[in-house]
């Protein structure tokens, strides 16, 4: 027994140690940079929560957390709307060709944010853009994807392209896993086929569901990649505080503001965190009552 | 909490995920031929781009402007844009897409060898603080990797590590998510009455987590490392702040930077660099698409133990 119980720790040692070098400690050092401002004169000196004060009334980087808040509460329920509905339709047993389409629809999973974003990019542009393209032929007004009042909705759509294959299989593996007779039971019932996934397989659905929720709600708030990449192809339209994460990025390479950069990191890291709870929380409390 | 802390309660679910690929779907005799026509409709929407960039890869600059882009030009030439991918600079790009395997490779199997290990010592065996330590573990699935890395970026410029391939490999090995779906895995997976034989047998813990554990733990084992692997090659974050030297660039911060080019080089039909662009952006899909393809049985199963267990 006594070599076993010191075997645990020696499993789980060689990843808390990693854990430890690479996690907890960035977030220390970002923690302990944030309490600094480099000046002119007199060097680097401690400010207290003086960053964070500067921070909170930055009209820049609230409106890039107010973005993605915004890009959070559109293209996440879209996606996850057409997750379940297409996990749904696979796990109905109705379809034809079922595992072509499922993995067909997996598929923009494997390809690189860089590259559905170029890709994407290219398709929306007015140059060779097979939809400015079409609408030449026809002679009606090229749709405009990349203009401010279309940026967000594009965005939005590579993203939903991205990801909604991801979440249909983690939904649809959740499906298989519901016992086959309590289907047989409810069809005994006279439950059809809408009653049986309204009543029994949404509600089994549920922990796969807030699953894909949070993740969601990490992904969207830390948007980084497609902004960067369309930014080149729409300078106009994206500006270097887009969303949060772009503007600390900016902050740290192109400002240098190393301590303000840091700030800026901890403080989205803690509206992620604080967002995240609140989905759970919300999940829960509605379970409860 | 409920909702985030496994507890053993979960137990029984993996094994009818395991065996689910195997048991026959309900043979259910009625096919839907409008709900399979909608599904097509989406499918065509998701294959779409994928095939514009199999069209675009066949054309010159000339080509990508003056042929509607979704067919082929009279003079398709992928072989001409492949070589002169392969060829710009030096060979730069087989350098990229030499990185990338390299750091995908390296993190995804340090990433699930790292998450076995600890899942299982956290799943089989009690020792004082496991419960704290699992819990600070979990709480970290929660923190976004991109708010950690410019802080990550901080740290490492003040340790050397900056510009080296470290850079890349050392921040894809702690997979908290991954800890946490080997141990639901390995909860079930490993049954104690196979350990307890073992070690009644004299064999060592390390013998028995390399020659027995691993290969019990296959699909779930497979899952974090496909994932590890799918989350390393598509970085491009990370990379694009700790790298500045092109020669250690990944395919996805490489690609990027020919895109800029392109860009500033006037995105009239005189920039020679489009084409590269697009030809490099197709050869650095198919790898991972047929890593998936080929591996779905495992990841599909992984995946379910994981989205289902909560």
């Amino acid at each position: 027994m006594s070599r076993q119980r010191a075997a645990g720790p020696l499993f789980v040692a060689p990843f808390l140690v990693l854990f430890l070098l690479l996690f907890l400690a960035p977030l220390g050092y970002a923690a302990y940079l944030s309490l600094f401002q480099e000046r002119l004169i007199g060097g680097t000196v401690f400010v207290g929560l003086d960053n964070y004060v500067q921070a909170l009334g930055d009209s820049q980087f609230l409106g890039g957390v107010g973005r993605v808040a915004l890009f959070f509460l559109i293209q996440v329920p879209v996606m996850l709307l057409l997750a379940l509905l297409f996990a749904l339709a696979l796990d109905s047993g109705l379809l034809r060709l079922a595992r072509v389409i499922r993995l067909g629809i997996f598929v923009p999973y494997a390809v690189p944010s860089v590259v559905a974003a170029l890709m994407w990019g290219y398709l929306y542009g007015p140059d060779f853009g097979p939809f400015a393209q079409l609408s030449r032929t026809l002679d009606l007004p090229a749709p405009h994807f990349l203009s401010d009042g279309w940026m967000l909705g594009s965005l939005a759509n590579i993203v939903t392209w991205e990801f909604v294959g991801y979440n249909m299989i983690i939904l649809y593996a959740a499906l298989r896993t519901v016992p086959q007779d309590l289907y047989e039971a409810a069809a005994m019932d006279g439950a059809g086929a809408w009653r049986i996934a309204w009543s029994i397989k949404l509600p089994a659905l549920r922990p796969a569901l807030l699953l894909t929720l949070l993740f969601s709600v990490i992904g969207s708030f830390q948007l980084f990649n497609e902004p960067n990449l369309l930014m080149k192809i729409a300078p106009d339209v994206i500006s270097s505080s887009y969303t949060a994460n772009l503007y600390a990025y900016s902050l740290a390479f192109t400002g240098q503001q190393v301590n303000y950069a840091a700030t800026v990191s901890f403080l989205l890291g803690l509206v992620i965190v604080v967002a995240s709870y609140a989905v759970l929380l919300t999940a829960n409390r509605r379970r409860t009552s | 909490m409920t909702t985030t802390t496994p507890t053993a309660a979960v137990a029984p679910v993996a094994e009818r995920v395991h065996s689910a690929p195997a048991k026959g779907r309900r043979p259910s005799a009625r096919r839907s031929t409008p709900l399979t026509i909608a599904m097509l409709a989406a499918l065509a929407y998701f294959l779409l781009p994928l095939f514009w960039l199999l069209i675009a890869s066949t054309k010159s600059t000339q080509d990508l402007f003056d042929s509607f882009g979704l067919w082929f030009s009279h003079a398709p030439q992928l072989l001409t844009n492949i070589t002169e991918t392969f060829t710009q600079d030096d060979g730069v790009f087989l350098h990229w897409l030499l990185n990338t395997v390299m750091y995908a490779v390296v993190s995804a199997l340090g990433a699930a060898l790292l998450a076995a290990a600890g899942g299982y010592g956290f799943a089989k065996f009690r020792f004082r603080g496991d419960r704290a330590a699992f819990n600070l573990v979990l709480g970290a699935v929660m923190v976004p990797t991109t708010a950690l890395a410019i802080p990550t970026y901080l740290l490492f410029a003040k340790a050397g590590l900056v510009n080296t391939p470290w850079a890349i490999i050392l921040p894809s090995l702690v997979n908290p998510f991954g800890l946490y779906l080997m141990r639901v895995y390995a909860q079930d997976a490993v049954p104690d009455s196979i350990l307890e034989a073992a070690r009644i047998d004299g064999a060592g813990e390390a013998r028995i987590f390399f020659r027995i554990v691993l290969r019990l733990l296959g699909p779930g084992l497979v899952t974090v490392l496909l994932f590890t692997l799918v989350a390393t090659w598509n970085n491009y974050f990370l990379p694009l702040i700790m790298l500045n030297d092109p020669d250690l660039y990944p395919i996805t911060v490489g690609l990027a930077s020919w895109a800029a080019q392109a860009q500033n080089g006037g995105a009239g039909a005189s920039s020679d660099m489009l084409p590269l662009v697009v030809t490099g952006s197709l050869i650095s899909v198919v790898p991972l698409v047929v890593a998936f393809l080929m591996l779905q049985r495992y990841w599909q199963s992984g995946l379910a133990a994981g989205g289902v267990k909560q």
